[in-house]
């Protein structure tokens, strides 16, 4: 394998990383807030593509204004979600909220079947993400260093949001503890609105840099890059915003690796984050930068 | 210590047990019977379309029943059941297709040695794709069990998807994508499908009320106590759930003949997810109920398949629209475990008890003259408590539902006190206060 | 340490990280014996509790039960061996009965294969009933016969506690853990606690180490006493020893309190 070839795997790598790095931070969110593995993600994901591919053909809106109302819609539908069918279940057992998920995911494919058809639908992509570009001696297309890029600067305003505004305070003091926060005047249902907001938010991007990377959408694409962003963000340490970045970008890599250097395999490449995830299980279950927390005797 | 000393008295007399068990056994056997006489009726004058709903019935039972055993019953949240299903499916398909179709089928590749050779008669071919299954949970439990709680379920769920993942791409043995038909139907059959449903419900309540039983349940309430209390809790766990896989795979196994084709897609998540509706909707640790709500899921499921037709409602017209019963369905189960989250039967059980209560009551009543109310009003009062008391442990660091008291075989009968005694200690000196 | 010891815990020190539970504990029970555990809130008392019975390894140490060393043993095979405890909060099965829960302990005497089980054969039915039969024997001895088919989290805490020592005492322990039996009982409950516990030490034959902090139960039934604070030894001896012991009050009433020459 040339130089070149790897570095453009590298390049592709970094792509897809990043991508799932986007989706499994709503996934580690969510569940740091409310320990719920929220198995609805992957389909947020796949009505962000939706949104811009409807709000494209019915409005002829730029691009990037589609872009950002698609992101503000799935946002909303993913606060939604949150209301209907989370919040009521906030005092019940864990598995009830977890078949919520579940049926939810469920629920949104079927009625994405139901209404926008089976059938994939070609994604329109603009021309300026296809023209390649020279980097020395490595042609990429534009779109390979876009994605990166464009997801450094959501994934640099979401470490400010959590990390520098009284909101992401109130995040992160619900993920320690939800009555404690409540009694600090924290409006809990508020802040958790906004984190499934913001999740969402970021999966819309994911699943919109996805359509163009495979311009094809179809209801059910967001089930196996959900399943990875999650198994990515279990990598990196549920519960843990860097550790989901770091998670997502090692996912990515691994997987594109795997397929340039093991082509033969390449068919194995969903097995092979599965293998990802039991290993991580197996060897560190709370992640690479997640903490123990032992049970008391 | 146990044994060494002759009791001069026995909390329970043995002859009152003996009958209790004889009535018991009565009872069951009646049903039995009853129920093969349905069977053949059934068989003889339904349609094809209401016996293959019945089939699949018996199937989700048995698929049903082998979860809740998982989870219902040692708090396991398992989500791998559709992987122990594709192997069971599998193997049973590749002993039993006839050499002719897997001479056709296998456009990719041709079939690998040994399955271009072997072949089994359906039984041996069922129960060797429960083996397999089988054996895959055991080597998969060895590192996976220690885990808890929600890791444990997305560990499961990976080890199904990997499943899934393989039979997609080893097509000398799968066929890949395109999958196995012409796979021969000896499971369209009421007497075969209820017949492995029965044995499952036999095996599994069996396993469930022993002392063994009491150990899974220890473990599902309190995983730590336990093993301090002296419970083996990777032993039982590991039992557990191979039990569960091999039942699964069996499940699995009569699934492909009853549908003819299985290929990698029929064994996915949604399937396991189906599974789990109906185990915490007929509730956690009740085997009765996840028979109940077996039946009643296929029924259904099948029942709202008019919906997609098209219909209209007053000025409403709905066109059709297939895929719309999952739609609604998926509501429907939604609002369930919204609303009912104990579930159907909530960890209660059926048993002859109420029965054989009755008629000993009667038969004991005759004996001494009197009229059962009076019997009973003599009886000792067992301790109830005031207030419905919370039994809910709000505290449970394993991200587990609150099943529900799971009394696996019956208190009554290992009671059976005798009236005269009527040993009630609070009528009693006691010994240690 | 004479032969008949039975328990001895060698230098054990147990580290979580950084934070040190408990610091070079050597102890020595001789059978028959009542030895009460006491120190504040995070002496470490209960963390010796769960090295002895497996649930941690100790960092450094052993632990030697009638001369076999089990550290680290896996709690479980701790319990077969004939160890036995009780739990600060308490930790029945709440939703299975109370007679399941000692059924529970007494199981790990079950000889039967699972074989057996499910195929009812006569061997197991009998043992079966055997272990049923001793499960309501214990809970008769106790007191607690009426509750048996209750489920045991709907007991009064009092009877809870009980039902728990039946628990432990089903596995036919030869050293029996108590960790604060008495918590949360008013003065009357916590005398017949102390009168249980001396009556289940004579009949049950049993060696037993006690946590507690209500010191009128130490003081009453214990033969000697161990007093911890921060994971180190800092008393030993006698019920009398202890109450004059300055270190003692230093740490239970702390050094203001002694210096205000209030004791």
């Amino acid at each position: 394998m040339t130089w070149v070839v790897f570095l453009q795997n590298v390049a592709n790598g970094l792509s897809l990383g990043s991508l799932y790095a986007l989706v499994a931070i709503g996934y580690t969110m969510v569940y740091g807030i409310l320990r719920l593995i929220n198995f609805a993600h992957g389909d947020i994901f796949m009505l962000g593509a939706y949104a811009l591919f409807y709000l494209v053909l019915v409005f002829t809106l730029p691009w990037w204004v589609s872009f950002a109302a698609a992101i503000v819609i799935t946002a909303i539908m993913g606060v939604l979600v949150e209301r209907a069918a989370y919040r009521p279940l906030r005092n019940a057992p864990r598995i009830s909220a977890l078949i919520s998920a579940i049926g939810v995911s469920f629920f949104l494919e079927n009625v994405g079947l139901v209404v926008f058809g089976g059938r994939p639908k070609p994604f329109a992509v603009p021309q300026f993400f296809t023209q390649d570009h020279s980097i020395g001696a490595v042609r990429v297309m534009n779109l390979t260093w876009v994605i990166p890029l464009l997801s450094m600067v959501l994934l640099l305003g979401l470490t400010y949001l959590v990390y520098r505004t009284k909101a992401g305070l109130a995040m992160r003091a619900i993920s320690y503890d939800m009555e404690t926060s409540r009694l600090m005047a924290i409006d809990v249902n508020k802040t958790i609105s906004l984190t499934f907001a913001v999740g969402s938010a970021l999966a819309a991007a994911g699943g919109i840099m996805w359509a163009l990377k495979y311009p094809q959408i179809n209801p059910l694409m967001g089930i196996i890059p959900g399943l990875k962003a999650f198994i990515a963000a279990v990598l990196g340490g549920i519960g843990s915003i860097p550790g989901a970045m770091l998670g997502g970008f090692l996912l990515g890599i691994m997987e594109i690796m795997l397929v340039a250097f093991l082509p033969a395999l390449s068919g194995f490449r969903d097995a092979f984050a599965f293998l990802v995830l039991i290993v991580i299980l197996l060897v560190k279950p709370s992640g690479l930068m997640g903490q123990e927390v032992k049970e008391k005797v | 210590m146990v044994g060494d000393v002759e009791h001069a008295f026995s909390y329970r007399d043995p002859s009152v047990v003996a009958r209790r068990a004889r009535l018991k056994l009565a009872c069951n056997l009646v049903s039995l019977a009853l129920a093969a006489a349905l069977i053949h009726w059934l068989q003889r004058n339904l349609g094809d379309y209401p016996l293959r709903i019945l089939n699949l019935a018996a199937i989700n039972v048995i698929l049903a029943v082998s979860l809740n055993l998982i989870y219902g019953f040692t708090g396991m949240f398992s989500l791998g059941h559709a992987g122990f299903m594709a192997m069971g499916a599998y193997v049973a398909a590749l002993l039993t297709l006839p050499q002719a179709t897997k001479d056709v089928i296998f456009l990719m590749a041709p079939l690998a040695w040994p399955f271009n050779v072997l072949s089994a008669p359906p039984l041996v071919a069922v129960i060797a794709g429960g083996l397999v299954a089988g054996v895959a949970a055991f080597l998969i439990g060895l590192p996976v069990l220690r885990l808890r709680g929600d890791y444990l379920g997305i560990a499961t769920l990976g080890f199904a998807e990997i499943i899934r993942v393989v039979a997609n791409n080893i097509p000398s043995v799968t066929n890949g994508a395109l999958g196995l038909k012409g796979i021969p139907g000896f499971a369209n059959n009421l007497w075969w499908t209820w017949g492995w449903a029965a044995f499952t419900v036999w095996f599994i309540s069996r396993l469930v009320s022993s002392a063994h039983g009491k150990a899974f349940l220890a473990i599902r309430e309190d995983e730590v106590a336990a093993e301090i209390m002296g419970v083996r809790v990777t032993y039982h766990k590991t039992v557990s759930f191979v039990t569960g896989a091999v039942f699964a795979g069996i499940g699995g196994a009569l699934l492909g003949s009853l549908t003819s084709t299985i290929d990698p897609k029929t064994f996915g998540f949604m399937l396991t997810f189906n599974i789990l509706i109906i185990v915490v909707a007929g509730g956690l640790g009740s085997i009765t109920g996840s028979i109940v709500t077996a039946l009643l899921y296929t029924v259904l499921l099948e029942a709202l398949r008019p919906i997609e037709a098209g219909w209209r409602l007053g000025p409403l017209v709905v066109p059709e629209i297939p895929g719309l019963r999952m739609v609604v369905f998926s509501l429907v189960l939604l609002v369930i475990i919204l609303f009912y989250q104990r579930g159907l039967f909530g960890g209660r059980e059926f048993s002859w008890d109420w029965l054989v209560n009755r008629l000993e009551r009667r038969a004991r009543a005759t004996t001494r003259g009197e009229t059962p109310s009076a019997l009973r009003a003599r009886q000792p009062e067992p301790y109830r408590p005031s207030t419905r008391a919370d039994t809910r442990d709000k505290s449970m660091s394993h991200g587990m539902g609150q099943a529900a008291s799971g009394q696996g075989g019956t208190n009554d009968d290992r009671d059976a006190l005798t009236d005269e005694a009527g040993r009630d200690a609070s009528g009693q000196q006691s010994k240690l206060t | 340490m004479a032969a008949t010891d039975v328990l001895r815990l060698d230098h054990v020190t147990m580290r979580f990280g950084g934070l040190v539970a408990v610091s070079d504990c050597n102890l020595a029970l001789t059978r028959g014996e009542l030895v009460g555990l006491i120190g504040p809130n995070g002496a470490g008392k209960t963390t010796v509790f769960n090295v002895i019975t497996g649930v941690y390894r100790p960092t450094q140490g052993h632990v030697f039960f009638e001369g076999r060393d089990i550290t680290g043993m896996r709690p479980d095979l701790v319990c077969a061996l004939g160890i036995a405890r009780t739990f600060q909060n308490i930790r029945l099965m709440k939703s299975l009965s109370v007679v399941d829960n000692v059924l529970i302990g007494h199981r790990c005497h079950l000889r039967s294969s699972l074989a057996a089980a499910v195929l009812r054969l006569p061997g197991y039915v009998r043992e079966e009933n055997l272990l049923y039969e001793e499960s309501l024997r214990l809970l008769d001895d106790l007191g607690l016969l009426r509750y048996k088919d209750a489920p045991a989290g709907s007991l009064p805490y009092g009877e809870q506690r009980r039902v728990e020592i039946a628990r432990a005492l089903a596995t036919r322990p030869r050293l029996l853990l108590l960790d604060e039996p008495a918590a949360g009982m008013n003065p009357n409950e916590s005398q017949a606690l102390v009168r249980f516990i001396r009556d289940v030490l004579a009949r049950f034959d049993l060696t037993i180490l006690l946590i507690e902090h209500d010191m009128s139960v130490i003081m009453e039934v214990c033969d000697r006493i161990m007093v911890l604070d921060h994971g180190e030894t800092i008393a030993e001896g006698t019920s009398a020893e202890i109450q004059a012991n300055p270190r003692v009050i230093e740490a239970y009433l702390g050094v203001g309190y002694k210096h205000a020459g209030n004791y």
